[in-house]
């Protein structure tokens, strides 16, 4: 027993120092980026991990510009219209694809796997110069429909694997109770699926925020550009001020929603919410 | 409460296949019927058309005299109960009751009243608040009755409603369904792939084999007057058992022995031009232990000797299982019995035979028995059709 504990402990120990490898790996790049927004403009360049002085100038200094509140309200308002009405238009398409038969069904699943595929840098100067004709350049619609076309794709996959899990037999029980077969996708077949539901636009929302490249190659002004677009733009006072501590706090606030979003939706995603409908 | 009537009732699948070929059954108002036969003989897909689930593709469908063929489940007032329940598992058992009623716009109070009476008839008072997530099987089974029950359908359809039961509580439920149906009176459709279920709980069976309809009438006249190989196979456990036989001279020879017709059994397949080759079906009650018996009864049936290969002792009585040496009957209505029930008879030399003995038989496992039968109650039945010979209706 004793050896058996030893192995056990040993094991645990393994796996212990393996998950700290992981977790600093990932988080120190991040952690330094919360550490240089924190740091004065002379102790910038110091090496420290922590900062020897603290200070609050570079987070009043970036809200304080119309630039950046400019970007960060361009990116709320494109980020969530594209999730919107992805995530709408996915949950639709991902019904039909589980739920039905009908011709054209592998094609329709075939050319959004197409989608998800294509290079977009390949799409870029296409789009400037339609954009451009189109007079969709540099506006919020000129965003939005490139990011609802690469995030559909992602939707329906999600989005259908989520309905594949739901019996079909609570659908025919509903229409079995009166139901039309509107009702019966509101009241029974939706709250099921809410939690795929909250899963992909949590993953439509993030891929949309975090864009860059249509972000750069499709604004030209603050009309329109996002923060990940503005924070290239981002200069100090004058020419020989290092932007760096501004630019990270930048950063970190950018990164705020996301955390945020995730940890709203995650109490949503209850697992097992479907256990009890059928036998068990 | 409606009167279903199926006119000649099709479905064939858009590839072609055929499920379902027409299907006359008129079933009364009140009536409890129950469709039975081996998985894919049709009988769930004849339930979902009744439903409205599945297209009728030929025939009529009316409920009440109308006809429904076009009209979408929720426009027939029918309630069904499904194999896995079906519940919402994101309602409470009440909000699960309640909700055909609030689709069908009925108002808060008799919602609740109508929802505490089904509660109250299912015993589920207790766990109105509870998800289905939290109840037991058995539990669950109930909700998914009272939410039919709730709204008065005008008839219940039930999908093997208890086949995912353990087999104790299964015996219950069963009870509590007939009770329940004969307690409402509301017509009710049952599909079950269990004779025992069908033959317990039904006015009439209807036995269904590859979507055709076998043979339509109450238990016991399906139990004693089988039409045909198919439904004397299904219906009875332990089963019925088959043996072949050349009828010749007045007499069966068979491998039990000659068996002499007995007036009853000449008629019948004088009338029925018989041919000379025949399947003889006899039920594991109407053997006995010959040593049992007197004289003047012995003399008045047949008797074969054989070693006893396995007992089975219910209390009540004995089932032994005899290997009787010579051919077996074929035909294909056995070979798809055999398939269905996983016995492909693994016998090579010999056919098995299960009698139903008296509990007062001293007979044990090994002996060499001599069993009585009674050459009155046999059954003949035609090799290449499966058809009886015997039918007396």
């Amino acid at each position: 027993m004793a050896v058996m504990g030893g192995t056990e402990r040993a094991a645990k120990f393994r796996w212990a120092l393996i998950d700290v490898v992981v977790l600093v790996y990932a988080l120190v790049p991040v952690l330094w980026i919360v550490s240089l927004s924190f740091k004065t403009k002379e102790t910038l360049t110091d090496k420290n991990f922590i900062p020897r002085e603290w200070t609050l100038q570079n987070y009043v200094e970036i809200f304080s510009t119309n630039q950046f509140l400019r970007a960060l309200l361009n990116s709320v308002g494109i980020a969530l219209i594209a999730t919107v009405i992805a995530v709408v238009l996915g949950t639709m398409a991902a019904y039909a694809i589980a739920r039905l038969d009908f011709p054209g069904k592998r094609l329709l699943v075939g050319v959004s796997l197409l989608i998800a595929m294509f290079p977009q840098v390949s799409l870029v100067t296409p789009l400037f110069e339609m954009e451009r004709s189109l007079g969709l350049f540099d506006t919020w619609p000129g965003l939005i429909l490139p990011y609802i076309t690469f995030a559909l794709p992602l939707a329906i996959y999600t989005l259908s694997a989520f309905f594949r899990e739901i019996p079909w037999e609570l659908e025919k029980a509903a229409k079995m109770d009166g139901a039309t077969p509107a009702q019966a996708f509101r009241r029974v077949i939706a709250p099921l699926a809410a939690p795929g539901v909250f899963t992909t636009a949590i993953l439509v929302f993030i891929f949309c925020w975090n864009d860059f490249l249509f972000a750069i190659s499709l604004t030209s002004t603050t009309s329109s550009r996002t923060v990940p677009a503005a924070l290239s733009f981002f200069q100090g006072s004058s020419q020989f001020e290092d932007p760096t501590g501004t630019v990270s706090a930048a950063a970190v606030v950018i990164t705020v929603p996301i955390i945020l979003f995730v940890l709203f939706f995650q109490r949503r995603i209850v697992a097992g919410l479907t256990s009890g409908a059928v036998k068990g | 409460m409606a009167e279903i009537v199926l006119d000649k009732v099709s479905k064939r699948y858009p590839d072609g296949a055929l499920a379902v070929s027409d299907v006359d059954i008129t079933i009364a108002d009140g009536e409890f019927i129950i469709l039975v036969g081996p998985s894919g003989c049709g009988k769930s897909t004849t339930l979902n058309m009744i439903a409205g689930l599945e297209d009728i593709t030929g025939g009529e469908l009316r409920i009440d005299g109308q006809r429904v063929n076009e009209r979408a489940p929720k426009d027939r007032d029918i309630a069904m109960v499904f194999q896995s329940y079906a519940l919402y598992p994101h309602m409470s058992v009440r909000e699960n009751m309640a909700f055909p009623l609030r689709l069908a716009h009925v108002d808060k109070e008799t919602v609740n009243r109508k929802v505490e009476e089904a509660a109250r008839i299912l015993d589920l008072g207790q766990h109105l608040d509870r998800k289905p997530g939290n109840l037991s099987g058995g539990q669950r089974q109930r909700v998914a009755m009272g939410r039919a029950i709730v709204r008065d359908p005008k008839a219940f359809l039930m999908d093997e409603p208890l086949s995912n039961l353990d087999a104790k509580l299964r015996v219950q439920m069963r009870t509590s369904v007939a009770k329940l149906q004969r307690r409402l009176g509301t017509t009710t459709v049952y599909v079950t792939h269990d004779q025992t279920e069908a033959m317990t709980l039904g006015d009439r069976v209807v036995v269904m084999r590859g979507g055709v309809v076998q043979q339509i009438g109450s238990p016991q006249s399906l139990y004693e007057q089988p039409v045909n190989l198919f439904v004397a196979g299904f219906i009875g456990s332990p089963s019925m058992n088959f043996l072949p036989a050349t009828l010749a001279d007045g007499q069966l020879r068979t491998p039990l022995g000659p068996v002499p017709l007995t007036d009853r059994i000449r008629r019948l397949v004088e009338s029925s031009s018989a041919p000379r080759e025949v399947i003889v079906g006899l039920r594991p009650e109407h053997f006995e232990d010959a040593s049992l018996l007197d004289e003047a009864e012995r003399s008045a049936g047949g008797t074969f000797t054989a070693a006893v290969e396995v007992m089975e002792s219910m209390g009540s009585d004995k089932f032994a299982y005899f290997l009787v040496e010579g051919e077996t009957a074929t035909s294909a209505e056995l070979d798809e019995l055999a398939a269905e029930s996983g016995s492909a008879e693994m016998t090579d030399n010999g056919a098995q035979i299960v009698t139903r003995l008296s509990a007062a038989s001293p007979i044990k496992e090994g002996d060499e028995a001599e069993v009585w039968f009674d050459p009155d109650k046999l059954h003949l039945f035609d090799p290449k059709d499966g058809r009886t010979l015997t039918h007396t209706g």
